[in-house]
């Protein structure tokens, strides 16, 4: 059923994925196994094939919208269980910056991927993003800005997550089109990302997921 | 889907622009905006040679951006998406159609010259610094058609371009990508707008 729940997620069948996580719940299945097995491992074949090109962005959003459907199933389940997520991230466009498409991709890839993403949305003051992390207990914040007028905005984030002794604890990631990894470490951030599915790759080499 | 995003597109979207003749004392102190543009960059020298000076600004304007939120907020990722494409993509053929009117006007009113071409150039790209953009609002007052430009320089609505479109001799837009910041760029249109200047419009 995990692979058939899989499978639905490449066809981007919402009502198939919530359909087989209802049977899948009703047949006591452990739900680490349905969100590992069968949501988080369709994803990544979703993944793998977006990055070999054989299928397209909207093919993964499509699917990222089935594994929601399944998420919206599954969630209270995982939570009553006490089951966590493989991380959890703060993830919002900076201060002065409207552009979010490509934070919103960021956030949907990671979903997909099975971290936990709380979506500050845009124009984000670099406060908010620290205070957040701390309240969510958050592993990683992930910042995106399109200009560069507002680049300097994710210097003051990663200033004041050292101010308030955060370096180590909290890692910051990076990423919008003129950013660069040259950038990244001028300001002390811990990776640049160039886009969604690297963001995924970069996320799981710091918190260390398989 | 790509034809859904068009018409979703049609259907709450109504581009309009501003655009200004300019004079080439004028359009410098825009161009140098508050003093952060790389030198030597490509419009400095072009400028100089040019023979009529346009600045522009368009929009699609902001139903687009509230219907891709929208879309987004409820897990329609990808229809969000393809209209995100849509609408950047309608907000460039907007601004050629700024361009193409300014050539028509030129034309309309004897002032085109044979072997004389048009290009357009935007604070941000190629050199010429985004905060540049306070001083083109400054003279441009696109504020009038519901653009306005925030203290990060960045123009709401969100699917907004401006620019100058810069008319002159064709052989001045020819120019090499090899400046330093050539080597941030990502897709070094100069060469695809330098071949279009050579087909006949
Ligand atoms: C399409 C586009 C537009 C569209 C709309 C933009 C939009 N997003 O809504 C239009 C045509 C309207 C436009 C206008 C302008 N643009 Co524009 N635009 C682009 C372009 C070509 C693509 C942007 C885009 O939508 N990409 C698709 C999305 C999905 O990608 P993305 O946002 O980059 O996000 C991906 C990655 O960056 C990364 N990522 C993003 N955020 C994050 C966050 C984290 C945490 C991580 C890990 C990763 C990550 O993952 C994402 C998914 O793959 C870029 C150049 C480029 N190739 O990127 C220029 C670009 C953003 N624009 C630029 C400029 C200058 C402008 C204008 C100022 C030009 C002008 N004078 O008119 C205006 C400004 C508009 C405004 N409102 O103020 C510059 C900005 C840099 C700068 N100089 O400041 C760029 C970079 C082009 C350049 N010069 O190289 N633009
Ligand atoms: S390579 Fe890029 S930055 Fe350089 S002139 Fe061409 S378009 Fe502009």
């Amino acid at each position: 059923m995990l692979n058939q729940l899989s499978d639905s997620l490449l066809t981007g069948n919402a009502d198939a994925v919530a359909s087989l996580v209802k049977q899948a719940i009703d047949q006591k299945l452990d739900p680490n196994n349905i969100l590992n097995d069968g949501l988080i491992a369709g994803m990544t074949v979703v993944g793998q094939k977006f990055k070999s090109h054989e299928i397209f962005l909207p093919d993964v959003l499509i699917a990222a919208k089935a594994m929601n459907a399944g998420m919206e199933i599954l969630k209270p389940l995982l939570v009553k269980e006490g089951i966590p997520s493989i991380g959890r991230i703060v993830i919002g466009t900076v201060q002065g910056d409207l552009h979010d498409i490509g934070k919103n991709l960021v956030g949907i890839m990671l979903k997909g991927a099975g971290f936990e993403v709380i979506d500050l949305g845009k124009d984000v003051a670099p406060e908010t993003f620290v205070e957040a992390a701390i309240e969510n207990e958050a592993q990683i914040i992930g910042l995106s800005a399109l200009l560069t007028t507002t680049m300097p905005v994710m210097k003051k984030v990663v200033n004041l997550a050292t101010e308030k002794g955060l370096t180590g604890k909290i890692k910051i990631i990076i990423g919008g089109a003129p950013t660069t990894s040259d950038y990244a470490n001028e300001i002390g951030a811990d990776a640049y990302c160039y886009d969604g599915i690297n963001a995924v790759d970069c996320a799981r080499r710091i918190l260390g997921v398989a | 889907m790509a034809r859904q995003a068009q018409e979703s597109f049609r259907s709450v979207t109504k581009p309009v622009g501003v655009v200004a003749d300019i004079r080439k004392n004028g359009i410098k102190s825009i161009y140098h905006g508050d003093g952060h543009n790389e030198s030597p960059a490509p419009l400095e020298a072009i400028i100089d040679q040019s023979s009529q000076l346009a600045l522009y600004a368009v929009t699609v304007g902001e139903n687009v951006s509230d219907e891709i939120s929208r879309l987004f907020a409820e897990d329609e990722f990808a229809p969000a998406a393809m209209l995100d494409a849509a609408a950047s993509q309608g907000a460039e053929l907007a601004a050629q159609q700024v361009e193409h009117s300014v050539r028509q006007q030129l034309k309309a009113s004897n002032r085109w010259i044979t072997g004389h071409e048009t290009m357009s150039f935007s604070p941000g790209y190629c050199g010429w610094h985004v905060s540049a953009q306070r001083k083109l609002f400054e003279h441009l007052n696109p504020q009038e058609i519901g653009i306005t430009l925030t203290d990060s320089c960045l123009m709401q609505p969100l699917k907004s371009i401006s620019g100058v479109i810069v008319t002159g001799p064709r052989r001045i837009f020819s120019f090499d990508d090899n400046y330093a910041f050539c080597d941030q760029c990502k897709n070094r249109s100069c060469r695809e707008r330098m071949k279009a200047i050579h087909t006949d419009k």
